[in-house]
């Protein structure tokens, strides 16, 4: 039988751990330390720990980190990383550098539960939540690890459909006794669960990300799902009742589809609906998958787009696609066929 | 001033909590709101307890709230919630959601309990013209299965993927919509169940040359 992982317990997590087996109280903090700072493989290598310590933790315990076990990349530098989790179980990481930026794209779960019209990832269905630990490994396990500058929850899965674990990843990247990170290098994409960005907006100082894709409700109803449970305009007046403060930031991020939500109408109803709010929206180039209805948008209808809306005092910048080549653009990563070829 | 979601939830009493087959459940509760067919209420056993969403199975002219729940093993809320009798309290909110039924000529597409929201178009007078396809693991999953026959006649299917039964089609409900040489692609396409039958349900039909505008979903999570 496995044992349960230490790698992903949050610190209050682990005093409990040292608490359940009489070690010190110190000793909480040494193991964070070790798992999160100085990034051992080994129990064994946490040196400063009792004999007594290594010996109850390599009892219960193992380090639970997890190694990709296929790379793929892209002629413009984009790198995709394949994660077992779980039997027959994988996801993806896609490591993006761009000049001096080097970001992430982690997965939250395997496969997905939200069914939208132009995502692979929804194709695949849902196949398992991910654990703290498998979310933060991503990072912890990912070569270039030294030169990330941001994470994005932007991968496979819906974060806040798996909002425990999220949480306890994002302390752990940036509690003092964690990965220390600045909260404002993690983006975390949500397609708009109301009482789950509320919890995340109070317990967490990272940035915000809604998929919107339509200002329309009756569209956005037919490209996601989602919006027969949360509508868009709750979930703008969630985040307009939110004092985002100076530093912390919220974007929204609309793929455009061709003769869809491209037109003038569309320009002037999100002026409409984010008049008030300080914040960005990306623009995306769609990439298409398999059997759908959906076109994208030309790179001039693009232009013109974030043109009109910049205009309209709505800061817009149209995101640069990267790793198509490889499946690791968005809205592209998916584990489907290799769970069945398992 | 920040709104906490549990401040929606308010107490009713339970009137009854009945398994209606192996595993599956019919809950009923008192009734002081009124709501459009095809939305949903969150739940929680307590007021500060995580609540979950579930659609109104009940019809609008009904005089209570019915929700048709399976219980998750593993489930934050269904296995406790089983466990309610008649008397005891549940905490909901009030209706939200825009998975409307309409009386438009439409096709209901939906497996297990995502029958659900489909029950209370059904009981809120919604039948007309309309077709079901229920998909079931068993013979036993056709919730409501002698209303709906009396409703709708040749117009009800039901796809068992594990059992065979008369006037049941033996196998997955995508399997029968793959089998059907054609769908009518002038009505509306209400789909409901897990995210798995709602992305290849709407693969099929869009491949079927339905317009994926015609095509709404209602998923599970």
């Amino acid at each position: 039988m496995s044992k349960e992982a230490l790698f992903g317990k949050t610190l209050s997590e682990l005093q409990n751990l040292v608490a359940e087996y009489n070690l010190p109280k110190f000793t909480a903090r040494q193991i964070a330390d070790w798992l999160y700072k100085k990034d051992v493989d080994s129990i064994d290598e946490m040196s400063n720990l009792s004999k007594k310590a290594r010996f109850v933790l390599n009892e219960h315990y193992e380090l639970g980190l997890t190694l990709s076990t296929k790379v793929q990349a892209s002629v413009d530098g984009t790198k995709k990383y394949l994660f077992p989790a779980g039997k027959l179980k994988f996801i993806e990481a896609a490591y993006i550098p761009d000049e001096s930026r080097k970001t992430l794209c982690v997965s939250s779960q395997v496969g997905c539960k939200m069914g939208c019209l132009f995502c692979m990832t929804g194709k695949q269905g849902f196949q398992a939540n991910l654990t703290a630990g498998e979310i933060v490994n991503q990072v912890r396990s990912l070569p270039e690890k030294d030169a990330l500058t941001n994470i994005v929850y932007m991968g496979m899965g819906e974060p806040f459909d798996n909002l425990e674990e999220v949480l306890k990843s994002l302390e752990i990247f940036t509690a003092e006794w964690g990965f220390g990170w600045s909260p404002k290098r993690i983006t975390v994409s949500t397609i708009g669960i109301i009482p789950a960005i509320k919890r995340f907006l109070v317990e967490s100082q990272c940035h915000l990300a809604i998929s919107l894709h339509s200002p329309f409700e009756e569209e956005r109803k037919k490209l996601m799902p989602v919006e027969n449970v949360y509508s868009l305009p709750e979930v703008i007046e969630t985040i307009r009742n939110f004092d985002f403060g100076r530093q912390r930031r919220i974007s929204f991020e609309y793929i455009m589809f061709k003769g869809i939500n491209d037109k003038s109408r569309h320009v002037k109803e999100l002026a409409r609906l984010l008049n008030g709010i300080r914040c960005r929206i990306n623009l995306i180039r769609f990439h298409p998958i398999p059997n759908t209805p959906l076109e994208g948008s030309d790179s001039k209808t693009m232009e013109e787009f974030m043109m009109a809306l910049n205009a309209k005092d709505i800061r817009t910048t149209i995101r640069a696609s990267r790793g198509e080549d490889i499946f690791a653009a968005c809205g592209l990563l998916s584990t489907k066929e290799l769970a069945k070829k398992s | 001033m920040w709104n906490d979601e549990n401040s929606r939830l308010k107490e009713y009493r339970i009137l009854a909590n009945d398994e209606i087959a192996p595993g599956v459940f019919l809950l009923k509760y008192e009734r002081d709101f009124s709501f459009v067919a095809g939305q949903v209420v969150a739940l929680a056993m307590q007021p500060n307890d995580t609540p979950r969403m579930y659609s109104i199975a009940s019809g609008t002219g009904d005089t209570d709230i019915w929700i048709l729940y399976d219980i998750r093993p593993h489930g934050q809320l269904t296995p406790n919630l089983s466990q309610l009798k008649k008397g005891d309290s549940i905490f909901a909110s009030p209706p939200s959601g825009n998975f409307y039924g309409s009386a438009l000529p439409s096709v209901w597409i939906a497996s297990g309990t995502g029958i659900a929201p489909f029950v209370s178009m059904w009981r809120s007078g919604l039948c007309k013209d309309k077709t079901l396809i229920h998909g079931g693991r068993f013979l036993h999953s056709f919730y409501f299965e002698n209303e709906f026959k009396d409703a709708l006649g040749s117009n009800y299917i039901r796809c068992c993927s594990q059992q065979s039964g008369e006037g049941v089609y033996h196998g997955r409900l995508t399997r029968w919509l793959q089998e059907k040489p054609d769908m009518p692609a002038d009505r509306k396409y209400y789909l409901c169940g897990s995210a798995e039958m709602v992305v290849d349900t709407r693969d099929i039909l869009i491949g079927k040359n339905i317009p994926y505008d015609s095509i709404l979903a209602e998923i599970y999570f």
